[in-house]
């Protein structure tokens, strides 16, 4: 049975259609999931994309995260549905505290759009089971707001706890804390980052196929997955 | 009716880099004594019945504020700040 991965559109998403795509190209169902209905649809992985949710009105991702949808989404994150959060959607998931810390305004106010080099530092997530460990990959990075901050302890844990999924690597586009460009929960099944890796699937739009590994670790780590 | 402020700032720990841009420009306006400029949001709300502190706390620290990085205040607005 193909696998069905949902994208939520907020109002405001801008990348829902590039996750979609890069979806279907990793050879999964895509599901279009809206804010305002709280049915999941039966899928078996949901990916919040990019963009600007609700305007980005008073903090990235504050109203997104009370959107009936994202009820849902937080409850069956809770209960191990893997959640990859990406740019916007990774701000969602700091604010619905699915993940640790927060998003801020980069350190030096520009909005970064560029093609950006990671590290893949953890691979025994839902959705980056597929690399090496270590692997440097070349994926779009595009934002105002991705510095990650958090405090020390939590910032030692997800270090010492191997948390930390990817860090910059060849420069920091924003002056995240320790270079990081995304992080996991516990359990690895919620994976926020804050680069686009939804645009580096196909060679004629985007500067690698690098991004299409989080999409084969999905369905990896579905197939895998107790049903 | 009074209104409840609520003041949200970004905790002392997390660089405010508007804060700094407008700290940097200030010597353009001939300003040079300025050390620290920090940027924060007042946010003001109108209860349809009578102003209640505790229920603005519970929205500042659900919505209004991310306490992973901001601090807010909650008060009544004096009088002269309300609407006549």
């Amino acid at each position: 049975m193909t696998a069905r991965i949902g994208v939520v559109t907020f109002p405001g998403s801008l990348d829902d259609r590039d996750a979609a795509r890069a979806v279907r190209i990793a050879g999964a169902e895509a599901v279009s999931l809206w804010h305002d209905d709280p049915s999941l649809h039966g899928v078996d992985a949901v990916v919040l994309p990019g963009g600007f949710s609700y305007g980005d009105y008073l903090r990235c991702g504050a109203i997104a995260r009370f959107a009936p949808v994202m009820e849902t989404i937080a409850a069956g994150a809770r209960d191990g549905l893997p959640v990859l959060g990406i740019c916007n959607g990774f701000q969602i998931l700091c604010e619905a505290h699915l993940l640790p810390g927060a998003l801020t305004r980069n350190a030096h106010l520009h909005f970064r759009n560029r093609d950006q080099w990671l590290r893949i530092e953890s691979v025994g997530t839902a959705w980056t089971n597929t690399y090496q460990p270590g692997q440097e990959i070349l994926i779009p990075v595009k934002n105002g707001e991705g510095r990650y901050v958090a405090d020390q302890r939590t910032l030692d844990e997800l270090e010492a706890t191997g948390r930390i999924v990817a860090r910059y690597v060849h420069g920091n586009p924003n002056g995240s804390q320790r270079d990081i460009a995304g992080i996991t929960n516990e359990a690895g099944n919620v994976v926020g980052l804050m680069p686009h890796p939804e645009h580096a699937v196909e060679a004629l739009t985007g500067p690698s196929l690098d991004g299409l590994g989080f999409f084969t670790s999905i369905l990896k780590h579905l197939v895998g997955a107790p049903v | 009716m009074p209104r409840v402020v609520v003041d949200v700032m970004l905790k002392p720990e997390i660089l405010d880099p508007q804060g700094q841009a407008v700290a940097n420009a200030l010597p353009r306006l001939g300003v040079t004594d300025v050390s620290s400029v920090r940027i924060g949001r007042r946010i003001e709300i109108e209860f349809s019945g009578q102003p209640d502190l505790d229920r603005a706390r519970e929205i500042a620290d659900k919505l209004l504020a991310n306490p992973v990085i901001e601090d807010y205040s909650v008060r009544l607005a004096d009088a002269e700040e309300s609407p006549a």
